[in-house]
């Protein structure tokens, strides 16, 4: 593994600011994660726990209301939040891609597939409609798609569900990005196109040694797909690592409470095991760590004090204040970063 | 998934022009349709179909009825004016100036008013805000009597009305085409264009007037009636095109104080025109708003 990583967040937050400036949503809350080329991944999390957030602040798309307060993205060694919007455009699409929650309705209704595919590089490299049109066919049989001769002449209705997926997939990837993040880009898709389309993901970045973020809400998805993992609660990531590592020894207990909360075909129990409360008000985050009131092992510190993040050697972090025992051999080695 | 199978299954491409064979469907009016088309074809062979010419009348043959009543001829059929003039051949000419005046017009109005809707929603913000406050600003002032304000400064010519109405009525556009832009920026193709690092010229151009040009045609047909309306009424108080240039509008003026004393031809030729052609725009801009709104026809 090589030691620089591609892409390197350091303390980043982002927070949500209403127009009278009185309500401050913290949606991203002093994350850091990184991720080498050729890896994946995972980011999971309830709805509403900033995973989008961290995706559209990465390629810096955000919302007019959201603000990125601090912190630093290194991509490739440079601090991505010191560029200007121009310099940014030169890397969306061209460095860094992205596939957003509905492919569905991710092209334009309007236009040929061809010319959808063909965008990208013509924006980035100035190439000829000619040459657009012929890398487009060239990607539509990188992803996949059946006859690329006719495909890439038709239109988005005239396509499966399915197709339209690997086409949005044949856009990202369309000007060889060092980085993809897929953000949750299977959820409307049924589980036989789902698995072919993760498959295809895989094979693309092997093929092109491409670093993935991978949204997901699924652990399955996690456990099949992924190399690294991020588990992010209330705009924090609360947990993160090797998936193997974390899968079989969970170090916060969400995380845990996550794990258990997968049905499983060969479980006896007759209930599905579920979190008990609701994830908090990110605008009113209570003091202490926002999970401990949902929490079965919390203890009088959870509710004083935010956990600082435990660090172990081998790189896996937790924000909670029993983890050192938990992240095992190295508990020795652990170092407490500065507190929030 | 086998690839000959996929083959097999795919549909014949359909032809490009399939859309018509959709539209016909239900309701097409098809006698406004061929009045306005009717009105454009005489305006554009003007030249070969008026049996006088417009602008010079022999005073000898003035206030001649139409051939029908007592003292008219077949020479000239719909009578002639004050000045001698053959209204017939005035009428011909005057639908090219209608014509030219109300596409253009509206042509003008569309262009301006698309452009800024579509920056105005796109960028949002201060620009936004800047359009905006101007087109309610525009929209508070009294159309006709801005219009005539203009007129008076500009000066009598029919490309200064095109101009005038134009700057008059660019705000409609410019309102219902920010509205769809405001609801387009949030679909999921845009964001894709804007995570493919295009700019925002580039999308504006290639996601978002694709998108609104539908809703552009038709308002453009929808305000083509009340342009000409506009048009005649200010070639009626004498503001629009200048006099001896044959105007539907101008030929009512010209018209009114004999229309007293019996001699009816010389007003209500040109008015019957008006009213012909501003219908059948209305009536056909209708029908087009209904089957280009997805939700309308679904009903």
């Amino acid at each position: 593994m090589p030691n620089a990583p591609l892409l390197e967040l350091e303390n980043l937050s982002t927070h949500y600011v209403s127009a009278q400036g009185t309500r401050v949503v913290r949606a991203v809350d002093d994350v850091s994660l990184r991720i080498h080329a050729g890896e994946t991944l995972g980011i999971v999390g309830e709805s509403g726990s900033g995973k989008s957030t961290l995706a559209l602040t990465i390629m810096r798309v955000l919302p007019p209301a959201a603000r990125i307060v601090s912190g630093r993205m290194m991509f490739e060694g440079e601090d991505l939040l010191q560029k200007s919007d121009e310099e940014m455009q030169k890397v969306r699409g061209r460095r860094m891609a992205m596939i957003l929650q509905d492919p569905m309705a991710s092209l334009n209704p309007l236009f040929t597939i061809g010319n959808q595919v063909g965008e990208s590089i013509r924006a980035h490299e100035g190439a000829s409609r000619a040459t657009a049109w012929n890398r487009a066919r060239e990607l539509l049989k990188a992803v996949r798609i059946p006859s690329p001769e006719t495909r890439v002449r038709q239109y988005p209705h005239e396509m499966s569900g399915g197709m339209r997926q690997r086409i949005v997939g044949a856009i990202g990837i369309s000007c060889e990005p060092r980085l993809l993040i897929a953000d949750e880009p299977t959820t409307s898709l049924d589980l036989t196109i789902q698995a072919q389309y993760l498959k295809l993901l895989r094979d693309l970045q092997q093929a092109h040694g491409l670093a993935l973020i991978f949204i997901t809400h699924n652990l399955g998805i996690v456990a099949k797909m992924c190399d690294q993992l991020a588990v992010m609660y209330a705009g924090r990531v609360v947990e993160s690592g090797p998936v193997s590592r974390i899968f079989n020894a969970p170090a916060h207990p969400y995380t845990e409470a996550l794990l258990n909360s997968i049905p499983r075909m060969s479980d006896d129990r007759q209930r599905l095991t579920a979190i008990d409360g609701q994830p908090p008000d990110l605008s009113r985050l209570p003091p202490g760590c926002s999970f401990a009131p949902r929490c079965t092992r919390a203890f009088d510190q959870c509710f004083q004090a935010a956990p600082p993040a435990t660090v172990s050697e081998e790189g896996r972090t937790a924000r909670c204040w029993l983890a050192a025992p938990a992240l095992g051999a190295t508990a020795e080695t652990v170092l407490h970063r500065e507190a929030v | 998934m086998s690839t000959s199978a996929e083959i097999l299954t795919l549909p014949s491409r359909p032809s490009r022009f399939a859309f018509i064979r959709g539209l016909r469907l239900s309701g097409f009016p098809l006698i406004p349709t061929v009045i306005l088309v009717g009105i454009a074809f005489v305006a554009v062979f003007a030249n070969q179909l008026a049996p006088h010419n417009p602008e010079v009348g022999s005073l000898a043959a003035r206030f001649k009825p139409p051939f029908w009543e007592t003292g008219g001829s077949m020479k000239y059929l719909l009578g002639t004016d004050q000045l001698g003039r053959d209204v017939l051949s005035r009428l011909i000419f005057g639908a090219r100036v209608s014509m030219v005046v109300g596409i253009t017009a509206v042509l003008f109005a569309g262009i301006v008013g698309t452009t800024l809707g579509i920056i105005s929603g796109y960028l949002g913000g201060w620009v936004d805000q800047l359009i905006m406050r101007l087109t309610d600003t525009w929209l508070a002032l009294p159309a006709l009597t801005f219009a005539i304000f203009l007129a008076a400064i500009a000066g009598p010519s029919m490309w200064n009305i095109v101009i005038i109405l134009g700057i008059t009525y660019w705000t409609r556009y410019a309102r219902v085409i920010r509205g769809e832009v405001l609801s387009l920026k949030e679909r999921e193709f845009v964001r894709l264009a804007i995570v493919a690092g295009c700019s925002k010229w580039t999308i504006m151009r290639r996601h978002i007037l694709p998108n609104v040009i539908n809703s552009a045609v038709v308002l453009g047909t929808l305000m083509l009636g009340v342009v000409i309306i506009t048009e005649a009424t200010l070639s009626f108080l004498g503001v629009g095109v200048p006099p001896p240039q044959p105007a539907w509008g101008l030929m009512l003026s010209d018209g009114k104080q004999s229309l007293m004393v019996g001699r009816w031809w010389l007003t209500i030729f040109p008015g019957c025109c008006i009213m012909l052609m501003v219908l059948s725009a209305n009536i056909l801009g209708d029908w087009l708003r209904v089957k280009l709104d997805p939700q309308l026809r679904q009903l």
